[in-house]
Order: C-alpha cells, then sequence, then structure tokens
C-alpha cells in the first residue's frame, strides 16, 4: 500500500476520540476558559512562568552490570558532575528472588543489578555519600524491602535518614495489570505501600515514596485515555488506603506523588492527555479529598517518549518518532523525560544512539524555542476542545472502574487485563490490515530487511561473583539473628503496625531479599493471576 | 471434530504478555481452544498443564533474552513424560542467530518479534493436525 491516499483515521484520534475537520469558538461554548498557569485546575501548567523558571529535567539510560560495575559507571558519573543516579535491578530481585534459586538461574543480573543482601548495597554505594545524591529504583513489589536495604546502607555511612533524598517506584497496582513483578495479594501489599509513605513522610521526608506509572499500561496495549483513567484511578486507591489509616492528612500525602507515562505518537491527544490528567487530577484532590492547598493537587509527571510507538523496519525512522514525541511531551507540560533510543525496538541502545536520544531533547530545549512560553498552546479553539474531550473520556472510564468495584477488584478479576488486552489486539489488527498506517511497516515499505534482534548478553562471570558473595554472607552472617529478625516481620505482618522497622531490622542482619519475601507471603500469600487474554 | 488445543505459555519471569495474549486472542477467534497460563510460569507447571489439558501445540512466549534455555528445558520436560508428540513453538524476541538453536533443541517452529498472526495461525494449524492427540 504504497499510495499517497490520506490515512483513513483522519475522523478519530488513536484513541477513538471523533475529530471534526476544523475548530472554532463554537467547540467551546459554556466552557470555562482555562486559568493561567500556576492556576488551579492546572490545565495549562503547574508553574506561572512555564518552563523559565527550571526546564523539564533530561534523563538517560542506566545500563546493566553487576554491583562492582554499576559502582564504578556511578562513580564516573559523579565524577562528571552528575547527581542522580538510576538503579536498574534485574528481575530475580524484583520479584522477590534469591540469585541462588535455581528457578530463576537464566535471569540473575539480566535486565539490571542483582540485589540479595545489604552487602550487594553497600558494594553498589562504595564510595558514594548516600547525602550527596539522588537515587531513583525502578523497584515495585520489593520496593519496600529496598528502602530498608537504603536506609540500612546509609546507617552504615553515618548519614541521618533526613539527609537522603531519591524515589522508589512502589506502583504495585499496574504490575499485577502489566508490569508483572508482583508477589502478595493487592491487599497486603496496598499495606506495605502505605507504610513506606507513612515511613517516609515521618523519617526519610525528601523521598519520594512513590511513582504512580501509567506507562506500562500502555506499553500493554492501552490507549492515551485509559492510560491517564487507569493511572489516575490507582492514584486514588493509593489516597484512599493512605487517608484510610488516618494517620496522615492529603497535604502531606500527595505533594509525594507523581506520574509516569509513555507519549507516543498521535500529537494532539497527546498533549490534551497530559492537560487533561492535570486538570482531573487537580479536580479529584480537591473535590474527593478536600484537599485546601493548591500544591498538594498539583499533577507532576514525567515520561518516556518511545516504547511501543517505535518499530524495527525501518528503523530509523525512530528517530522523527521520538522527537515529535518529545515536542508533544513539553507541549503537555512535562516535568522530566527519557527519549528513546531509535535501536530500541531491537537492541540495547548504542552508545551512538543513546547520544541521538539525549541531543534530540537538548535540540529542542535550547533551539526550537518550544520551552520559551507557557502552555504555547492554551486558547488553541482544537486543543482546549480535545482537552474537554479527552477528560471525558477519562472520567468515563474511572466511572466505569468504580460501578465495577474500583481497581482492586477490577485487578483480581482480570476487568482491567481485559480492557488492555481488547485494546492491543485491536490496535495489532489495525496495523496489520492496514487500518492504522505505519510507515515503513504497513505503509511505504521497502525490501529493506529489519534489523536483527540483539539479545541481552549475560556476563558469567558477573553471575559467579553474585552467587559467591551470597554464599560467603549466608556463612558469615549470624542465623540466630536473622531467624529472630525473620520471625519478627512475620508477627509484625500478621498485625498492623509498619512493617519499614521490622525490615530494616532484617537488613541489618544480612537477611536476603527472598528470605524476607518468603516470611511475608507465609502471612499474605500469593497473588493468583486471572490469566485473561 | 474436536477443536485442536493450544497452550500458550510464559515461562521466566519477564512480564512482557502482550504478543502471548494477541497470539492467544488470534488463536481462538481461529478456532483454537487455548489455554493461557498467564506470566511467570515455572517449566514443570507448563510442562504440566500441557499434559492435563492435552494440547497439541504449546506456544512459548519469551521476551526476556532466555529463550534457548527456557525452550530447552520445556521440551525436555515434555520428552521425559513421554509427551514428544506435542509440538512446542516459540515466540518473542529473538535474534536470527538463535532460531537453529532454538530449532535444534527441538522447537517445531520459531516466531520472532513482527511475525504476521497469519503465519504464525497458518503454521500451527499444521502442527496441531500432525499431531495425533489433536483428533484423539
Amino acid at each position: 500500500m504504497n499510495d499517497f491516499a490520506p490515512p483513513n483515521d483522519f475522523a478519530q484520534t488513536s484513541s477513538g476520540l471523533p475529530l471534526q475537520p476544523v475548530y472554532g469558538p463554537r467547540d467551546r461554548q459554556g466552557a470555562a476558559e482555562p486559568p493561567d498557569p500556576g492556576r488551579f485546575p492546572f490545565t495549562r501548567g503547574n508553574y506561572p512562568a512555564g518552563y523559565r523558571g527550571r526546564l523539564w529535567t533530561i534523563r538517560q539510560y542506566s545500563g546493566f552490570g553487576t554491583a562492582e560495575e554499576s559502582n564504578r559507571r556511578y562513580r564516573y558519573l559523579l565524577g562528571q558532575g552528575g547527581t542522580g543516579l538510576s538503579v536498574a535491578l534485574d528481575l530475580p530481585t524484583q520479584c522477590g528472588y534469591d540469585s541462588d534459586d535455581p528457578e530463576v538461574s537464566e535471569e540473575v543480573g539480566r535486565v539490571g543489578v542483582a540485589i540479595d543482601t545489604l552487602a550487594d548495597v553497600e558494594v553498589l554505594f562504595d564510595g558514594i555519600p548516600l547525602d550527596r545524591i539522588s537515587t531513583s529504583f525502578t523497584i515495585n513489589g520489593t520496593a519496600a524491602i529496598l528502602l530498608a536495604f537504603y536506609v540500612a546502607a546509609a546507617e552504615r555511612q553515618k548519614i541521618p535518614r533526613n539527609k537522603l533524598t531519591g524515589t522508589i517506584q512502589n506502583d504495585i497496582l499496574k504490575e499485577y495489570a502489566s508490569r508483572g513483578t508482583w508477589i502478595w495479594p493487592p491487599e497486603p501489599s496496598l499495606r506495605l505501600i502505605a507504610d513506606t509513605i507513612e515511613f517516609c513522610a515521618e523519617q526519610v521526608p525528601k523521598f519520594n515514596a512513590i511513582s504512580v506509572a501509567g506507562a506500562h499500561f500502555r506499553d500493554a496495549g492501552a490507549s492515551a485515555v485509559q492510560e491517564m483513567a487507569f493511572t489516575l484511578a490507582d492514584g486514588v486507591t493509593y489516597c484512599d488506603t493512605v487517608l484510610a489509616r488516618g494517620r496522615m492528612t492529603i497535604e502531606q500525602f500527595a505533594p509525594q506523588v507523581s506520574f509516569f507515562f509513555y507519549t507516543h505518537g498521535d500529537f494532539f491527544e497527546e498533549i490534551a492527555k497530559y492537560r487533561a490528567g492535570r486538570r482531573r487530577w487537580a479536580t479529584i484532590v480537591k473535590e474527593r479529598y478536600h484537599a485546601t492547598s493548591d500544591k498538594a493537587a498539583m499533577f507532576r509527571f514525567g515520561c518516556v517518549s518511545g516504547g511501543a510507538s517505535l518499530y524495527a523496519p525501518q528503523a530509523r525512522n525512530n528517530v522523527i518518532r521520538v522527537a515529535y514525541e518529545a515536542m508533544a511531551s513539553v507541549l503537555g507540560g512535562v516535568q522530566s523525560m527519557f527519549t528513546a533510543a531509535w535501536d530500541e525496538p531491537f537492541a540495547l541502545p548504542s552508545e551512538e544512539s543513546a547520544t541521538l536520544a539525549l541531543r534530540t531533547q537538548q535540540i529542542l530545549a535550547y533551539e526550537t524555542g518550544v520551552a520559551r512560553v507557557a502552555d504555547p498552546l492554551g486558547g488553541s479553539y482544537f486543543v482546549e476542545a480535545l482537552t474537554d474531550a479527552t477528560e471525558a473520556g477519562i472520567a468515563e472510564i474511572m466511572a466505569d472502574l468504580d460501578a465495577h468495584g474500583g481497581m482492586v477488584r477490577a485487578i483480581e478479576d482480570g476487568y482491567l487485563q481485559g480492557l488492555i488486552a481488547d485494546e492491543a489486539y485491536r490496535a495489532h489488527r489495525d496495523i496489520e490490515d492496514g487500518t492504522r498506517p505505519v510507515v515503513g511497516v504497513n505503509r511505504f515499505t521497502t525490501d529493506e530487511p529489519p534489523p536483527d534482534i540483539q539479545a541481552y548478553e549475560l556476563d558469567p562471570d558477573g553471575r559467579e561473583g553474585q552467587l559467591k558473595r551470597l554464599a560467603r554472607i549466608k556463612a558469615e552472617r549470624d542465623s540466630a539473628a536473622v531467624r529472630t529478625a525473620l520471625a519478627e516481620l512475620a508477627r509484625a505482618a500478621e498485625g498492623t503496625a509498619n512493617l519499614m522497622d521490622p525490615l530494616i531490622d532484617c537488613a541489618r542482619a544480612y537477611c536476603t531479599v527472598g528470605e524476607m519475601v518468603t516470611a511475608l507471603k507465609a502471612v499474605w500469600g500469593e497473588f493468583r493471576q486471572p490469566a485473561v487474554f | 471434530m474436536k477443536r485442536p488445543r493450544v497452550l500458550v505459555a510464559k515461562p521466566g519471569l519477564d512480564g512482557h504478555d502482550r504478543g502471548a495474549k494477541i497470539v492467544a486472542r488470534a488463536l481462538r477467534d481461529a478456532g483454537f481452544e487455548v489455554i493461557f497460563t498467564g506470566i511467570r510460569q515455572r517449566v514443570e507447571a507448563i510442562v504440566a498443564t500441557a499434559l492435563q489439558e492435552d494440547v497439541a501445540v504449546v506456544g512459548l512466549s519469551i521476551l526476556s533474552g532466555a529463550h534457548v534455555g527456557l525452550t530447552t528445558r520445556v521440551i525436555e520436560g515434555l520428552h521425559k513424560a513421554g509427551a514428544d508428540d506435542i509440538a512446542v513453538v516459540v515466540g518473542g524476541t529473538i535474534p536470527a542467530a538463535d532460531v537453529p538453536r532454538l530449532r535444534a533443541a527441538g522447537a517445531a517452529a520459531v516466531y520472532p518479534t513482527g511475525t504476521p498472526l497469519e503465519d504464525i495461525l497458518v503454521g500451527v494449524r499444521k502442527l496441531a493436525m500432525e499431531t495425533p492427540c489433536a483428533s484423539a
């Protein structure tokens, strides 16, 4: 289909919102003009001067390896003036298995660092003063355990807790429906998340206890409108959980919550998604939780431009896709962004492609001028009308989830997974039959063979080193102290006390991630996954 | 005639099930009876389910890079259980160089990311017809 006929999807956005050929004043009749940027409900952005006060944070790839390799890279980055570290963990660590568990032997150290005990974290941050860096952990199921390790490692460095800065993703709900690193059922997992949020607010106030992520829903197939709706519904579930315990107010809690998304290729839909999401969240925080301050109602978000919107055929086209997506993110008011490298669909990005992705953001920030004026599209007949329609779509999906019995129910019975699978299947069929045009895939194709997939290469020495260290720690640690700490953790889990102190005691005793997870499984059981497709 | 049964399974820890679910649904739409295991299944559990459900074909979806090891273990498990007649096919992020390795390990077909659904349907249908238990 190498014709030049207009695509037949002009009458709607990729989420299915209807589009007119042209928009004018009549299309927003009755709707109030959104207030200036920096004013509730923040449709036009969080800050009165947009990016003039501060540009968005440009984040890039963090890489893989052993604790030793990562430590060397961190020291290098800090030597170059960096102040933030991003830690990727391997899947066994994320799912709560130790490196010596035979079931996971093929995955140790594969997509990130293997962490079994505090000893690994000590190596990871050796010579790195934890009060002078900010550390971001992509960790969910075992987030509380990693936080306990981090606090215990800081203790070893004699650094007070209130000096620690960083983030744990700690968003379990989306794991059940998309990313997959769940361990325990939703209810006890939510309790553990509330424990980390309260612990951070009291003792580690500069540490962000949660980043609510929609990106993984999107990667699993959700549309842009679904992505935002599901994410806000998760945010509501976390707020409800914390507030129901009666130990914190929305004013204390909401400023800790930030959000994370994918930006894909439907330019105006993505801009409208962020403007509508900001307004919907602010409205929820004020109306549902009666927040008194505007600060509590502010929706702060980061994004990745790329992901499932990139394709392997004619892979260099991805450079162009990422550039448009990054621009949409900035016009939508993003606070921090990662731009994917063009070779990401089939390889670990090369240094060259990763640098090009970085340059894409720098050109956007410093050459195009799009960051000079706050919300430059505000007042556009089309953008405001699409923002209204998107917000209505988000509200409709959230109401449907509510009617279904809420997010936890929708996860447990597979309703949410079914919605995502429906959309993924539809999008896949639309691309295969050409209804949804993708250049180089179903339009303007060539005989150029698609690039070969490059597998992640495992470093067997790295795994050996990890197993040796784990064996040594297990032999040298005080096994009575280990037993006591684990028993105390299980006892605390049966009650309602905050679990962070018992987890930190386990960390100090060099209990493994797997031992702590197993102790909690004995009390809480495991999540039973509804196999919906 | 009984509808051919297919098990779509995800061994290992990777949670990327978008492709597995799309293939499972396409197989169902094409008239197969499809059993989907969900993610993070142990190899022993996949083998046990394949036997219990009396499937003609097992489709493994692996995006973690551990496809050679995991596929080999599933095929060995079926062999030990005397179920060599169950065909195993593999999909996911599979480099071209690994396709012969997977075939050598006993995979009946390999479908790397980007394979058209129609190719998978045709291939699986052919395998299901060749398998004795499909028409048993």
